[in-house]
């Protein structure tokens, strides 16, 4: 395969490599021999291990990546940010209440957003970061919950911030508070799990658990399926 | 990306174009589920389990003669990366009452049920590998299920597991985790976890492959990474002690025959340090990143399978290894995605599985080992799949019926984690399908616990995938998101229950000097060495030029 694919050069933490100009970041890095150790989780867009960022030659922009998420570039420059020093508040959600204040009581520096955007344009997965940290600003915790949801908590926002505000963070405050006080729980599952406390299924899986094999199989195969509406 | 422009190889344009086609006569139609012999048939003939000549028989230990993957033997016919003679036990670095191997969901609930049965949060220690949190736990995008609606119970969930498992499930094992259930999403919502829910709030429920109610529980498709989100942030507000890039290697014992913690490895310093504790709880997660028959795996990059080792060098008992689970649609194209997940959700909501003419060729909700064998008999006993560039097969997943089945906008809010993955690489799943193949996704076997955790070595509790039995040798969606927490819980609950009043003897590693003689009677000869710890995938001349000079 090697011999059609086109080369790139990259440079990993100011060393060079020449590379297949297909694969990820991360793919790219291996390929050149690194091993990781910090800086590799999931491998597929889920975790934030792999916060990388690069700057491609001749541009002065700092760009913001998953290295599992992004294909290699001719002329990139990367270095990974696998740990950030960031803030985080500890607290009792059993104690605190989404109030209009609770979220700036909490991170006293949302106050210092200079609505720049540089947050939002350094998220990998393109979340409106400023927008949700003005409605942690203005007290308005659904909102912050529902546009931070996608967030893997990376840290791209947070290292960018020239405020120096920790959005992640905010967020995950943010969406603890609605899930559980606003959203709230479902009654369903509330009843459902006092009725087995109760042991209002204790006898019916007894039965099952105690059947043999074969009438067993006949029960699962003849099963009532109801998974429409 | 325009309108028209394709995210597939021009070559492939006339079977998307069938694709297209068909797909108005394809709405609201569905196929015919196998029946019970069709089912063995297929997976006889095709599911990968049943290729024997990719097994081989453990000659080692106490589960000597069981059947498994040559990748499994090989990590347990292996010696220990460490020599009990190099090590200082009198040294300890960790002195607690709980330790916790293992940051994914399951060990996270663990630390916390520890905590609520009394254990101060200084006296429990998580280590982790990579970081906490990072675990396949955090990568399960379809949901989670638990019977808590009216018109299910968790007497139907579990003749659904243990139908789906092959009858081959513990009994009592299914049992907690069919009752837990509802229990475990309750706890979850005090936890303020997210879940999607309906107009009237309630859950939004869907089904999954094998499951005869919808009983999925979701949060977009996103579910693994919020529920391990919440975990972390409450892990960290109770100040439990944790250590990342902190790899247990093996268990230490003591002069009773107890675990009585693990030598770690400091994935830093490469050094090692020593953790003493009155219960030791075993949630290492799988094997997916061994390759087994050389697929493509969903696992995260951790997921070497070091738990089995361990646990398998200190005396555990193993079950089911000969199982693995192929989830039926991994990646196919392109190839910076292939082997990725691509959720049984997509079905559940409408998407169906097509031939390379753009015909609908099994029943797009069998369980995933029937599913899966289908899509390789369609690949490669009929011939009638779609080979990508790079010589992989694969058939289409056409995920543009979701959005035509239950309306415009469906992905983008329900698979908002699917659909940005496929954006950045060229494809919009709302307009064109995926190709998609089975892939290495979940590690049926492992270490055999009770209800209460317990394996049968004293001290030593095991939660989560590393554990075997609960799914039989077949797992359906969604139950192993409920069996982390469930069983995570548990552990918790019976660990801190017998820190409180064991005594611990005077620390050992004998074991592994038993295991070294063990191998030796057995003649086994090899260089190999486990845990492995990581994947290997530098290239080859990075490794050929290899040198340990420090």
């Amino acid at each position: 395969m090697e011999n059609n694919v086109e080369m790139v050069t990259i440079h990993v933490m100011g060393k060079k490599h020449g590379v297949p100009n297909d694969l990820t970041i991360m793919k790219a890095m291996e390929y050149a021999g690194h091993q990781f150790r910090r800086g590799s989780g999931c491998r597929g867009g889920y975790c934030g291990a792999c916060a990388t960022l690069y700057r491609v030659k001749g541009s002065y922009k700092l760009e913001g990546a998953l290295a599992c998420q992004k294909i290699v570039e001719e002329g990139m420059y990367i270095a990974q940010i696998p740990f950030n020093p960031a803030e985080k508040i500890t607290y009792d959600i059993e104690k605190v209440r989404p109030a209009v204040n609770t979220m700036v009581e909490h991170y006293p520096e949302l106050s210092r957003c200079l609505s720049c955007n540089t947050c939002t344009k350094a998220c990998p997965q393109d979340i409106m970061v400023m927008d949700y940290v003005q409605a942690s600003l203005r007290g308005d915790i659904t909102q912050a919950a529902k546009l931070s949801f996608d967030c893997l908590t990376c840290g791209l926002c947070a290292v960018r911030c020239p405020a120096e505000i920790v959005p992640y963070n905010a967020a995950t405050l943010a969406r603890r508070l609605y899930a559980k006080y606003i959203d709230g729980p479902s009654k369903h599952v509330i009843d459902r799990a006092a009725a087995v406390e109760a042991g209002e299924y204790d006898e019916g899986i007894k039965e099952l658990m105690e059947m043999d094999k074969e009438p067993l199989q006949k029960l699962y195969e003849n099963r009532d399926v109801n998974i429409h509406g | 990306m325009a309108d028209n422009e394709s995210g597939y190889p021009a070559y492939m344009a006339e079977s998307l174009k069938k694709v297209v086609e068909t797909r108005a006569e394809r709405v609201g139609k569905s196929f015919t589920p196998m029946n019970a012999q069709q089912k063995t048939d297929i997976l006889k003939n095709f599911h990968p389990d049943w290729k024997m000549d990719e097994k081989r028989e453990l000659r080692v230990g106490h589960n000597k003669g069981a059947q498994m993957p040559h990748e499994v033997v090989d990590i347990i016919e292996a010696h220990s990366i460490i020599k009990a003679e190099n090590i200082d036990l009198s040294n300890i670095d960790y002195d607690v009452d709980v330790l916790i191997i293992g940051a994914g969901g399951a060990g996270l609930s663990a630390a916390i049920l520890a905590m609520d049965s009394g254990i101060e949060p200084d006296k429990i220690l998580i280590v982790q590998k990579l970081r906490l949190g990072d675990a396949n736990s955090k990568m399960s995008q379809g949901g989670i299920q638990a019977a808590d609606h009216p018109n299910d119970s968790p007497t139907i969930h579990y003749l659904d597991v243990i139908g789906g498992g092959h009858y081959s499930n513990k009994p009592e094992l299914v049992e907690v985790m069919v009752k837990d259930g509802p229990e475990v999403i309750k706890w979850h919502e005090e936890l303020g976890v997210l879940y999607d829910k309906m107009e009237d709030g309630s859950m939004q429920l869907a089904p999954g492959g094998g499951t005869s109610r919808r009983r999925m529980h979701s949060c977009k498709d996103y579910t693994g990474m919020e529920i391990t989100r919440v975990l972390m942030d409450e892990v960290i507000n109770r100040e439990i002690s944790y250590v990342e890039l902190t790899s247990a290697v093996e268990f230490i014992k003591d002069d009773k025959g107890q675990v009585a913690g693990a030598v770690l490895y400091d994935m830093d310093h490469d050094d090692y340090k020593i953790a003493r504790a009155k219960a030791t709880i075993l949630a290492t997660g799988g094997f997916g990143r061994l390759h087994i028959q050389k697929f493509e795996t969903t696992n995260h990059y951790g997921s070497t399978g070091d738990g089995i080792i361990m646990a398998y060098r200190a005396g555990a008992d193993l079950l089911h290894l000969d199982s693995t689970q192929f989830h039926p649609t991994g990646s196919a194209y392109p190839e910076q995605i292939v082997g990725q997940l691509c959720t049984e959700k997509l079905r559940a909501r409408g998407a169906q599985p097509l031939n390379i003419d753009g015909e609908l060729f099994v029943y797009p909700l069998e369980t995933r080992d029937v599913e899966a064998s289908a899509l390789i008999r369609e690949c490669y006993g009929k011939d009638k799949g779609i080979t990508t560039p790079v010589g992989m097969k694969g058939v289409w997943l056409d995920t543009p019926l979701i959005d035509i089945i239950n309306g415009e906008g469906t992905i983008e809010r329900e698979f908002a984690a699917m659909h940005r993955n496929y954006t950045k690489f060229g494809i919009d799943i709302r307009k064109e399908p995926m190709l998609v193949f089975p892939t290495l996704h979940y590690q049926n076997g492992g270490v055999e616990i009770n209800v209460r955790c317990e394996t049968n070595i004293p001290g030593l509790y095991a939660a989560g995938e590393i554990v075997g039995g609960i799914h039989g040798k077949n797992r359906l969606m969604g139950n192993s998101q409920l069996d982390l927490y469930v069983f995570g819980k548990r552990a918790g609950i019976a660990a801190a229950e017998r820190a409180k009043t064991i005594e611990l003897g005077e620390l050992s590693l004998k074991h592994l000097d038993d295991y070294e003689e063990l191998l030796k009677k057995e003649g086994i000869e090899t260089d190999r060495k486990s845990p492995i710890l990581l994947p290997e995938y530098r290239g080859k001349k990075t490794l050929d030029h290899q040198l340990k000079l420090l």
